[in-house]
């Protein structure tokens, strides 16, 4: 059988993730794609800890740690550098979960992506502040057990839609993509590369402590997910909506939250809430899509 | 070559004499031509730079450590509340320890709104870890942008420098211009060892536990050690190379003086005219100006303190529930070393004008007092 996915790593297994830690599979195709000439900056985020302790690192891509609010102006800078010293074919990217791109690096990111600065934006989405221990984030859903959203009072507002907030943008290349489907995101990342301007990548990761879910079920968690049209995996590709893994016949969403301990307080009517919130982002999103 | 200009610009032209190569900034009152004119340099191609129009000041100084990680010169000015904004990436930049230079138009901080001149801004940032140069004139700006660079990527920390709002930094003083290839020779381009390189690659700023944490800030202190010798031999360098010299501190006619005016920024140079008058009158009064915050340069400050007979510490700045924060610095370094009464007056204030007159009364109203009977004196305020 011919390999997907090229065979080299440029991420070693000695890092700290989870068991299951969707976070790190995103690195590690992401990775794939992007190769050698890489540079990162990643604000406050699980990939801090992830990446090893000083003076370890298990990226051999350089490195450059950062504050929580600074990725996108970070990567503008850095990039700013590579095209001052003549190293413009360098990617720079910017590297933040949910927390740093959807609350408190959103004007970084508003400002780097209004500028249509020459880097990737990636966004690996655990949906709450998990390296801090799980507090509830923009990007947490409706329904979800948080320690700040306590089950007697589980979030009530629902994620935040930072897709829409930077297809507002209009930048050059976005896209999501689950950990689930490695190939897709590779894909999208080898053509994105070769877009000059902002590229914004967002990357559904589940996190088996924070969702309180198996650390076997992350595979089929990120598969659910877009399955049942709670994350449609698509691009916008100079303003055009093609949707690249195809959901015809969506499963129900209790597939998916009954698999989570953050959701398993929800009453059957919360579930049927839920269902018809996703059933109706789905409808939305689903008349920007071509080519289907 | 000699022109007239402002304060504002002459920081523009000696970030483009220095051939900075990333600029990141954020207007703010009183800043805005610093940026403006920087930005028509950058545009002609008078100077071959990347400029970044960021949304913030935050993202300003973020911008400049991601250049500064990836080896250019990287420069910024902003004032007051802008940056108070850059607050956490002050400490970021110099804990990365990136030569970064940044002006800061000294402007008082609100509220009230204000935009008028004090020091509560940069002295704010003091523990920071970055160098900061006072100015007071158009001339010492655009020379000590020149050398803020030269020092800050020798020691590998990052250089405030600091001007007074409007007093300085919309007034407008003839200004040397120095040749382009003076400015080259004395200061070489930016060949940063640890810059981001993906031919070999390393991880900058990753999470340090508490065994080797300490290290890191050994290593601040000491290059902050350094950097007091290097601004003291470059003071020698640059005047061979510029005709112009600039030491931590500027004594005047504080030998035989018995009491002795230390001021900073533009202050200074009224405090000099009112030490001029107060002397042809044959009163003993002696001026001493502070360039340097950070390093400290205790060593200068107690040599040129040890005749006199009084000290007064004029304060355009207050840490409330304490007094002026240079009279604490200055108070510092005498402890243990002279027992020479302090006097700390705080004047100017949210950009109230200091004038000589005000320096005679305050040294009137020393010699009437043996010692302080205050822990600090407000200068012509309002009942």
């Amino acid at each position: 059988m011919k390999p997907t996915l090229p065979l080299e790593e440029l991420m070693s297994p000695g890092h700290l993730a989870c068991q299951g830690c969707g976070a790190g599979i995103a690195m590690r195709v992401s990775l794939k794609a992007l190769g050698r000439d890489t540079m990162f900056t990643f604000p406050a985020c699980c990939w801090t800890v992830i990446d090893g302790p000083f003076p370890y690192s298990c990226l051999e891509v350089p490195l450059l740690h950062m504050a929580f609010e600074a990725t996108a102006a970070t990567a503008a800078g850095i990039k700013a550098a590579m095209d001052a010293l003549g190293k413009d074919k360098t990617t720079i990217c910017g590297w933040a979960g949910d927390g740093g791109t959807f609350d408190i690096g959103l004007q970084a990111l508003s400002g780097a992506a209004e500028r249509n600065d020459d880097i990737f934006y990636f966004c690996y989405d655990n949906e709450a502040y998990m390296n801090t221990g799980i507090q509830r984030s923009g990007a947490t859903p409706y329904g979800a057990w948080t320690t700040t959203t306590p089950v007697k009072h589980f979030k009530k507002e629902a994620k935040k839609s930072i897709d829409d907030i930077v297809a507002a943008h209009k930048v050059p290349y976005q896209a999501t993509a689950s950990v689930a489907y490695p190939e897709d995101l590779y894909k999208k990342l080898v053509k994105a590369k070769d877009i000059r301007g902002f590229k914004f990548i967002h990357i559904i990761s589940p996190c088996p402590p924070g969702w309180k879910a198996r650390p076997e079920d992350t595979v089929k968690l990120a598969r659910l997910a877009v399955q049942t049209g709670i994350f449609p995996v698509y691009e916008v590709d100079g303003g055009k909506y093609v949707q690249t893994m195809k959901t015809p016949t969506r499963k129900p969403v209790l597939e998916y939250l009954k698999l989570q301990g953050r959701f398993k307080h929800l009453k059957e009517s919360d579930v049927a809430d839920i269902q018809r919130m996703v059933d109706t982002r789905y409808a939305e999103l689903e008349k920007r899509f071509q080519g289907c | 070559m000699k022109k007239v200009m402002m304060g504002n610009h002459a920081i523009s032209h000696g970030a483009t004499l220095a051939r900075v190569q990333v600029i990141a900034a954020y207007p703010i009152t009183p800043q805005t031509q610093v940026v403006e004119l920087l930005s028509e340099i950058v545009a002609d191609q008078r100077l071959k730079a990347e400029f970044i129009k960021v949304e913030s000041e935050h993202s300003a100084m973020a911008a400049c450590i991601g250049a500064s990680s990836a080896g250019a010169r990287a420069f910024t000015a902003t004032s007051a509340q802008g940056l108070a904004l850059m607050h956490e990436l002050l400490h970021w930049a110099a804990g990365a320890r990136l030569p970064i230079v940044m002006a800061d138009i000294n402007r008082a901080m609100a509220p009230p709104w204000t935009i008028w001149t004090d020091q509560n801004d940069s002295l704010s940032q003091r523990d920071t870890g970055w160098m900061q140069f006072y100015c007071q004139s158009n001339q010492e700006v655009l020379d000590s942008v020149i050398m803020a660079y030269k020092v800050a990527e020798k020691v590998l920390m990052p250089v405030m420098i600091v001007l007074d709002a409007f007093s300085l930094s919309h007034t407008y003083e003839i200004v040397d211009l120095p040749d382009q290839a003076v400015v080259d020779k004395y200061l070489p381009p930016f060949d940063y060892k640890y810059k981001l390189n993906v031919s070999d690659p390393h991880t900058y700023g990753g999470l340090t536990t508490p065994d080797w944490y300490m290290e890191f800030r050994v290593k601040m202190q000491e290059a902050m050690d350094q950097a007091l010798v290097e601004i003291k031999k470059e003071a020698v360098e640059f005047e061979k190379a510029f005709g112009r010299r600039y030491d931590p501190v500027e004594p005047y006619m504080v030998d035989d003086a018995d009491i002795v005016l230390v001021t900073s920024g533009t202050a200074a140079s009224t405090a000099r005219f009112a030490v001029d008058q107060m002397r042809k009158k044959g009163k003993k009064v002696g001026n001493l100006r502070m360039r340097l915050l950070r390093p400290f340069p205790f060593a200068d400050v107690r040599e040129h303190l040890k005749n006199a007979k009084k000290v007064i510490i004029v304060d355009r700045n207050i840490s409330y529930g304490y007094h002026g924060i240079w009279a604490q610095e200055v108070k510092s370094a005498l402890y243990g070393h002279s027992k020479v009464p302090v006097f700390n007056f705080i004047a100017g204030l949210g950009g109230r004008d200091i004038f000589p007159e005000t320096f005679v009364e305050i040294v009137n109203k020393v010699k009437k007092l043996k010692k302080p009977d205050q822990e600090l004196y407000w200068v012509e305020v309002k009942k």
